[in-house]
């Protein structure tokens, strides 16, 4: 199987500080911010934008107040087909995310239909005065009318395709690589 | 996983797994909306052949937590007066739709029969049957040790509790009647299985046949066990009068003297141990006011965790599709 590499270390790390600093103008600072990745690799992926948009407000020591985690497991729509699926922990900061701007940081945006049960979701755990969405990669193919506020690289692919993304936290490197389709 | 049948036969993986959910389950009591949309549109039935306050309650909550429609069943007042079989009972129920069915019944085996005779084909929880087993209970004895001993509250929201761990090297004592008594079978696998070192106090004529094959030590003195071992827990179970239709001990006063948790050996046990009991308790019987009321006492804890455990059940067991039947 062919595999090619689209983003490396260095590229991904540029895509999150610019993706930091654009998060930043549209919010008009850090105040009243909430990251919340979805699992598994939004987490890691909030941490960083967290860690960088605190740094460039120059309050590095606020990253941690920043960034949580929200688990889409019970909300999904194919809970009864598919396999089986063990949640993973949510973390809502502590300030909680009332009336606050809510960022939704994933890896991929493909069908859309995690960012539907994410907003599902994020309506039971309280109600946030804007939401928006921070992707690595925008792929492209959705089923359900969503789009990307904030969005690392826009990639074309063909539905066969396979996108993976590895982050150091979670696979030990950082890259985004496609693989698969028809030859 | 398709049905929960027993613990006997519940691997460590699936255990820690049900558990671990149970953890997530937690923290939907912390939140504006108090639910989770997972079972909407899904029957879960309530089968309850024998009495129950607290099972019945606590798998009510459970699945109406998770969206579900609940049916309660209650042999009392019911078509099993007027001598209704339980397939005829069972059939028609599912007739009217369920997706799950949570059983209790005085009879050993109901609800392996239920699940492997093919009278219906949605997964089965057994909630107590007769002198056999009561998973559920074993879960959430086991969800409230972890925790208790991991050094987190022992029930309520926790950020962080003790995800993926067992109960590895805990020395646990469960004490009384272990003969009549199916939350003791249960535990004794499940926290044997999690890796805890258990051990049975009671009098011979209330331990069962084969108990020597289990992976217990087993103490014929309370007091003496005591004093040989630092248990991290006791669990007090119940003298199920309802079940005894013979002479078990001479009479109520001498058990309540050799085998009830006094203040005295209370105080004898290790400061940092916790005091467990499956409810209903006999107080001043099997457990003293100074016990049950101590703030060591982890009851109420336990009741407080069935209803996340039961969740955990429901989800692990209605959500995915299952590749085998078993």
């Amino acid at each position: 199987m062919t595999q090619r590499t689209v983003l490396d270390a260095p590229d991904i790390s540029r895509a999150i500080t610019r993706i930091a600093h654009e998060i930043i103008e549209s919010n008009k600072g850090s105040d009243d911010l909430v990251l919340l990745g979805i699992p598994r690799r939004g987490v890691p992926l909030a941490h960083r934008l967290a860690e960088a948009i605190a740094s460039i407000s120059g309050r590095p020591e606020t990253a941690g107040e920043l960034a949580g985690s929200l688990d889409i497991t019970m909300y999904r729509d194919d809970l009864r087909g598919g396999s089986y699926r063990a949640p993973e922990p949510t973390t809502i900061p502590s300030a909680g995310i009332d009336a606050k701007t809510v960022v939704l940081v994933d890896d991929v945006l493909f069908s859309g239909r995690t960012i539907r049960a994410a907003l599902d979701a994020l309506a039971d755990v309280g109600r946030p005065a804007k939401v928006r969405l921070a992707v690595l990669v925008d792929r492209g193919h959705r089923d359900l009318p969503i789009r990307a506020d904030h969005v690392g690289k826009n990639l074309p692919t063909s539905s066969s395709e396979r996108v993976n993304v590895s982050l150091t936290e979670i696979d030990g490197d950082d890259s985004v690589s496609i693989s698969g389709g028809r030859e | 996983m398709k049905h929960l049948l027993d613990t006997a036969s519940l691997s460590r993986d699936d255990a820690i797994g049900i558990l671990d959910i149970a953890e997530e389950m937690t923290l939907v009591s912390e939140r504006e909306v108090k639910k989770l949309p997972v079972l909407r549109g899904r029957t879960v039935v309530n089968l309850f052949f024998e009495d129950s306050t607290r099972t019945r309650l606590s798998f009510e909550a459970a699945a109406k937590r998770l969206s579900a429609d609940v049916l309660n069943f209650s042999a009392k007042g019911s078509s099993v007066s007027k001598g209704e079989s339980l397939q005829d009972t069972i059939q028609t129920i599912s007739a009217m739709g369920a997706d799950a069915i949570v059983v209790r019944h005085s009879g050993a085996g109901t609800a392996h029969r239920l699940a492997h005779t093919g009278w219906i084909d949605v997964p089965v929880v057994n909630a107590g049957d007769g002198t056999h087993e009561h998973p559920t209970q074993a879960l959430l004895d086991a969800f409230t040790l972890r925790r208790a001993l991991a050094g987190v509250p022992a029930s309520g929201p926790v950020q962080g509790g003790p995800r993926g761990q067992g109960l590895d090297g805990a020395k646990v004592a469960i004490v009384g009647d272990i003969l009549h008594s199916r939350v003791a079978r249960s535990n004794v696998h499940l926290l044997a299985r999690l890796g805890a070192d258990v051990h049975l106090i009671a009098p011979p004529t209330l331990l069962p046949w084969g108990v020597s094959n289990w992976p217990v030590t087993i103490h014929y003195d309370f007091d003496s066990a005591l004093s040989a071992e630092d248990f991290a827990a006791v669990m007090m179970l119940r003298v199920q009068h309802e079940r005894m239709h013979e002479s078990f001990f001479p009479n109520e006063r001498e058990y309540a003297r050799l085998w009830g948790l006094s203040a005295a050996r209370l105080a004898k046990l290790p400061e940092t141990s916790f005091i467990m009991h499956p409810g209903p308790m006999n107080r001043g019987f099997e457990i003293s006011a100074a016990a049950a009321d101590s703030p060591r006492a982890l009851v109420l804890d336990q009741v407080e965790n069935g209803v996340s455990v039961r969740m955990a059940v429901l989800y692990r067991l209605l959500t995915g599709q299952e590749e085998t039947n078993d």
